[in-house]
């Protein structure tokens, strides 16, 4: 007989209980509370380049003065080096 | 803090996104050639012969090529959503490299005959010990990142990737348990029908975690972020998450209708594989539909194109899927051309253009460019792509249907119609306009690495992104 389903239905099942336990755990971890928000932050998080070569930029293209008019959040911490 | 947290670690990111375009093309090459050798028998030489390549062709595309893909976007988006830069710099490094290891030390076993004999995971055990490894390394980097991360929410994107990489490792422990007999030959640690089912539990969760929950990670992110628009319903993509992954793990005995399997586990397949439609359209009206009310931005962004056309084909594929695994229409379908009509809808359609979308959202951003060398090369080889994949998959369809259909034949007095090499010799002009397809689709990503290095040569090198507090909470 298929012995490989006693292999393949208990890893189903376990692999079920787990995937059961990563749910219960968002749920109560709060990660649904807001479905709506997390759609449109992913959008407020501005990710163009921002060359550094003052060459051909305007200064108020230099990236930490973007970070800052971006409006969306600033650096961490200061840019180290260059 | 350490001067390394202010930024995000883009060099991993883009090592894996050049790489995605140099294995897409060898990957690719290699499809034309074994797609030229069913048109042209001669071309059959030595360690080149289809028996050799046909498996170096598949995990050059599914795991060179779609590896590194999934790669290069997972770090990134891991990143960018979590605001926070990834978890190790080695670890992510090590993964870089063991998984350049790999793909070569496939691309030189292969060809030498040293296989396994499974399916999509043929390369032999020392191999399959190493995958293991920057596997698990990977999983710790994603995750760590994640654990990392400075915002409370983890992005639906982060979800898809997280359930493709546990998966993924699961499968691949499983069905590589084998017995080494040599350096380079291992038995399976299964038998006959047993090594059957486990094969196909691999192959199957292989296609549904590895070339669809890790690009749907993928689409969730780029999607809206080259549309400028929130996914249409954030509330249907976390459903369609968990509704995937709870139903996706019994379809693979649909590769065994008809076999030795018991039949009450081919039905068990084919119904599940029937329930995968529901979350497979969600999930694509979802993608699409986040254009809604913006579509005109499809006429000039060629980057759009190619997303939102993958959505089609990954509805499309995702509805052939369920259809040819039930068994009537099994019946016709298996061992025919239509079978690898299906793959290609799903694997040059959904799989690579989605791919071809986001690497081309990101090589700007990660070589500090404002955009693409030509805008205008991207949207040729959108249409040269497209033209590629409706050829491949239309003659496939069309030689896959006759075969079926040859092959049931029967005459009044019980003798079937057609000899097999009279269905061979039917499938001539379809074989040469699927190599024209899959030649279309090769020329499409020359034009795509053409257009990268004239994006990353010559210009100024930028530090890496800093790293972006999270928006506020609104409140």
């Amino acid at each position: 007989m298929m012995e490989t389903l006693y292999l393949l239905i208990p890893i189903s099942v376990v692999l079920v209980f787990l995937i059961g336990i990563a749910f219960w755990w968002s749920l109560r971890n709060g990660q649904f509370d807001d479905l709506e928000g997390p759609a449109y932050r992913i959008l407020m998080d501005d990710d163009r380049s921002r060359p550094v070569s003052p060459a051909d930029d305007a200064p108020d293209k230099s990236p930490d003065a973007q970070a800052e008019h971006a409006g969306d959040g600033s650096p961490v911490t200061n840019r180290s080096g260059s | 803090m350490s001067v390394t947290q202010s930024t995000y670690n883009y060099k991993v990111v883009r090592q894996f996104a050049v790489m995605t375009v140099i294995w897409g093309i060898v990957g690719m090459l290699v499809g034309v050639i074994i797609a030229a050798q069913l048109v042209w028998p001669e071309l059959n030489l030595g360690w080149l012969h289809f028996g050799r390549l046909r498996p170096l062709h598949t995990n050059a595309v599914i795991f060179a090529f779609g590896g590194s893909a999934l790669f290069a976007t997972s770090y990134y988006v891991v990143q960018r959503t979590c605001h926070t830069r990834i978890f190790s710099d080695g670890l992510a490094a090590f993964t870089f490299w063991g998984w350049q290891l790999v793909i070569i030390l496939a691309a030189i076993t292969l060809p030498l005959g040293f296989t396994s004999g499974k399916e999509y995971a043929e390369l032999e055990w020392p191999i399959d010990i190493l995958i293991t490894v920057v596997w698990v390394a990977y999983a710790v980097v994603f995750f760590g990142t994640i654990a990392k991360r400075k915002v409370s929410h983890i992005y639906v994107a982060n979800w898809f990737y997280g359930g493709f990489i546990l998966a993924v490792a699961l499968l691949h422990v499983v069905n590589s348990a084998e017995i080494p007999v040599s350096l380079t030959k291992s038995y399976s640690a299964y038998a006959g029908v047993q090594d059957a089912m486990v094969q196909w539990w691999y192959g199957h969760n292989a296609v549904g975690f590895f070339l669809t929950a890790g690009f749907l990670g993928m689409m969730y992110y780029f999607v809206p972020k080259q549309a400028g628009r929130p996914v249409y319903s954030y509330r249907l993509s976390v459903v369609h998450f968990w509704a995937l992954i709870f139903t996706y793990m019994w379809a693979g005995p649909h590769h065994l209708h008809y076999t030795a399997l018991p039949d009450w586990t081919q039905s068990v397949g084919m119904l599940f594989s029937l329930i995968l439609l529901a979350p497979s359209w969600g999930g694509m009206i979802n993608g699409v539909m986040t254009l809604s009310g913006a579509w005109h931005k499809l006429r000039d962004d060629p980057i759009l194109k190619f997303l939102i056309t993958s959505l089609s084909f990954y509805g499309m594929s995702t509805f052939e899927g369920p259809m040819m695994a039930i068994k009537t229409v099994n019946a016709l379908s298996h061992y025919t051309d239509w079978t690898v009509g299906h793959v290609h809808s799903g694997a040059l359609g959904w799989v690579a253009m989605v791919s071809i979308g986001s690497i081309y959202y990101l090589l700007p951003r990660l070589f500090g460019k404002p955009e693409m060398f030509s805008v205008k090369l991207i949207t040729v080889h959108f249409w040269v792509a497209t033209i590629g994949v409706v050829l491949y998959i239309a003659s496939m369809w069309i030689a896959g249907v006759m075969q079926g259909l040859m092959w049931r034949a029967v005459n009044l007095d019980g003798t079937l119609t057609y000899s097999f090499v009279e269905s061979v010799k039917a499938s001539y002009p379809f074989w040469a306009i699927r190599f024209l397809g899959g030649v279309l689709f090769l020329v499409g990503m020359l034009i795509m690495a053409y257009n990268m290095v004239k994006t990353i040569a010559g210009g100024r090198t930028v530090d890496d992104a800093l790293v972006l507090q999270p928006a506020a909470h609104h409140a």
